[in-house]
């Protein structure tokens, strides 16, 4: 059984000019200790799906429903918000882009950490201090004896992701989401956090949802990738598959527009043309029809289905792509 | 072929001269760059790259140094020199809605850049401005719009129509694409790369992401805490990178594509950047260098040459010469 079951979530938030479908109809599974890339550009309702998942979507103005949406044998959609809160800091953990602001810039660092450990794990003044030591130190903080009493301008950005990933560890989550949570650090900072995240899911059998449009690091992390565009997967497949047969054009458009360090220098990038989707009045076709360079007659008459290529590999698309030339 | 600029042991402390504190962002630069071509400047956060790109533009004042453009050292030019130089010289930044001011409409604000300058006066200037819209690809009717309204792509490309204006030779852009998803990137990428094949621009190319870099520029220079630590030309040091900063930095880079991540080695470097108020002696790299030995604290390592345009400042480098 999968450790996280959602079918059919969607999510909207009303707004004076109409009702965005910021999530609309996203259908997925999460395996114990497997690591999920989600995919795609700004606006493409990653992040709301993360936060749907974490109930952290404000209602109103948002809405949130699903089919079912099951963590651990429990309906996520059926808690009140004190059990929401008691599943969030003791199962489920989030950590964010820009660990400033979820810091709070007037309480030190290890206070910040203790709380959680008090109120999640009831863990005495004593204890909760030893265990916040040994956080900092598995994230890879020196001397986090003394580093308990800085305040987060002390600390480096890196520094301070380390600290919100060992606060998201702090109660041994089983599921840990992490939203464009290196997308702000330097490359070899990166690296580390990355290191890090690899090491989690190793030794703890921890489930990752790894949010990035970073096509690199999700390449070097994920075991499957959901990509997303206009609040829907619109392909879904294991990492290797993913890059060798790309079968989304909206896929293979991102893979156009990522220079990369390796291989022969490109003359030009191809990047994806236009605007992201309107998510108030979506087409009643592919909603990558009008940005799509490989699109055929049938994505102008009807909205695509979803085709299976086998080995756990289906995208959303008409046109029939095949291998991806090396 | 001669240099359009020419930079000579440019330094930029903040802080009392030679008082403990004092943050030497840039300590001691030199480099130059064709016409026509694009020097990429790469590092981390805090190693300088930035400020040297405002010290050329004499937007910060560089405390010691050359700044040499087509003859004129821009750091001993006169307030009206520097502003007739500054319509040769421009800047982008990397958040473009930041730098655009939020009550002005498109218009007005590539219509401003004209203006300051006294270019296409009276019944040109309209025109002049639909004809800099269409340059950088942006639709005729967002000349009414306000920033606001524009995604951060299209503020981006006002940004560049603004640069663009004053008719500059050489532009400075600073982390131009590193906010935006990596479709629009890729966009903003190829126009930087259009404009400069059609005007004959120069780009100063200031970014962490290594990737963009090979992508855009001619010759690279590699900054760590206030110094260049190697430089050459684009296919040479992606090829063959000689300083252990460079490598450790290129392996951090993740490459799209799992099967070649799987048989990558990466360098993971220990630790943060240092104090820059307080660097390491010698080389400064030593305090996170996987190779470093005794003698790396001792001396500032000189430039040790690969070949005629390739150089970087390593002591271990000797040893296997």
């Amino acid at each position: 059984m999968p450790l996280l079951a959602v079918r059919n979530l969607r999510t909207r938030f009303a707004t004076d000019r109409g009702t965005v479908r910021a999530v609309d109809g996203v259908s997925f599974d999460l395996a114990e200790g497997e690591v999920l890339g989600l995919v795609g550009e700004s606006g493409s309702g990653k992040s709301v799906t993360a936060l749907s998942i974490m109930r952290l979507v404000p209602e109103p103005p948002g809405r949130v429903t699903a089919d079912s949406m099951s963590f651990d044998g429990t309906d996520l959609l059926r808690l009140t918000e004190a059990q929401a809160r008691e599943v969030r800091g003791a199962s489920m953990a989030m950590v964010f882009q820009d660990p400033m602001r979820s810091l709070n810039p007037v309480l030190s660092i290890g206070r910040q950490l203790v709380e959680v450990l008090q109120r999640h794990q009831k863990l005495g003044r004593q204890a909760a201090r030893r265990r916040a030591i040994e956080l900092l130190e598995m994230v890879g903080i020196p001397l986090a004896d003394k580093r308990l009493a800085a305040y987060p301008h002390q600390f480096s950005g890196g520094m301070r992701q380390r600290v919100m990933i060992a606060i998201a560890l702090s109660c041994n989550p089983r599921l840990l989401i992490a939203d464009e949570a290196t997308t702000a650090l330097d490359v070899t900072i990166q690296a580390q956090i990355v290191d890090l995240v690899k090491r989690l899911t190793r030794e703890r059998g921890t489930s990752v949802i790894w949010i990035s449009h970073d096509l690199g690091v999700v390449a070097n992390l994920c075991d499957r990738v959901n990509v997303m565009y206009a609040g829907r997967i619109v392909e879904s497949a294991p990492i290797r598959d993913l890059f060798q047969r790309p079968s989304h054009g909206y896929t293979l458009g991102l893979l156009g527009s990522t220079p990369r360090i390796d291989g022969p220098a490109l003359r030009r990038l191809s990047p994806i043309d236009g605007l992201p989707p309107n998510l108030i009045d979506p087409l009643p076709l592919c909603p990558f029809l009008p940005r799509c360079r490989v699109s055929v007659a049938a994505c102008r008459e009807r909205a695509p289905d979803r085709r299976d290529l086998g080995h756990e590999h289906w995208a959303t698309c008409f046109a029939e792509l095949g291998p991806r030339a090396p | 072929m001669t240099a359009l600029l020419q930079v000579d042991d440019l330094r930029v402390h903040f802080g009392p001269v030679g008082a403990p504190g004092t943050v030497k962002a840039v300590d001691g630069i030199s480099f130059s760059v064709e016409r026509g071509r694009t020097l990429g400047l790469v590092g981390e956060s805090g190693c300088g790259k930035s400020t040297t790109g405002y010290a050329i533009l004499q937007l910060v004042p560089p405390t010691t140094g050359r700044v040499l453009y087509g003859g004129t050292d821009l750091c001993r030019a006169d307030s009206g020199t520097l502003r007739r130089l500054r319509r040769k010289l421009q800047i982008i930044f990397q958040d473009a809605h930041a730098s655009l001011n939020p009550r002005m409409p498109i218009g007005d604000l590539v219509g401003e850049a004209l203006d300051i300058h006294g270019l296409h006066k009276g019944r040109a200037r309209a025109g002049r401005i639909h004809e800099l819209l269409d340059l950088v690809g942006l639709a005729g009717h967002l000349i009414e719009r306000y920033p606001h309204e524009l995604s951060g792509g299209q503020a981006q490309r006002v940004a560049i129509c603004r640069a663009l204006a004053v008719e500059p030779e050489l532009i400075v852009c600073d982390e131009p694409v590193s906010a935006l998803d990596v479709s629009i990137q890729a966009q903003i990428v190829n126009l930087l790369q259009d404009l400069q094949e059609r005007l004959g621009l120069t780009y100063i190319f200031i970014s962490h992401d290594l990737s963009v870099v090979r992508h855009m520029s001619d010759q690279v220079a590699v900054m760590y805490l206030g110094k260049i630590v190697e430089m050459a030309g684009k296919d040479e040091i992606y090829a063959r990178p000689a300083h252990p900063y460079t490598k450790a930095l290129m392996s951090a880079i993740p490459v799209p594509d799992p099967d070649s991540e799987a048989q990558r080695q990466r360098i993971i470097l220990a630790g943060d950047l240092p104090n820059p108020a307080n660097p390491p002696s010698g080389c400064r790299f030593r305090t996170r260098c996987p190779i470093a030995i005794d003698a790396c604290a001792a001396t500032d390592p000189p430039p040790h040459a690969m070949s005629a345009t390739h150089w970087a400042k390593c002591i271990r480098l000797e040893e296997g010469s």
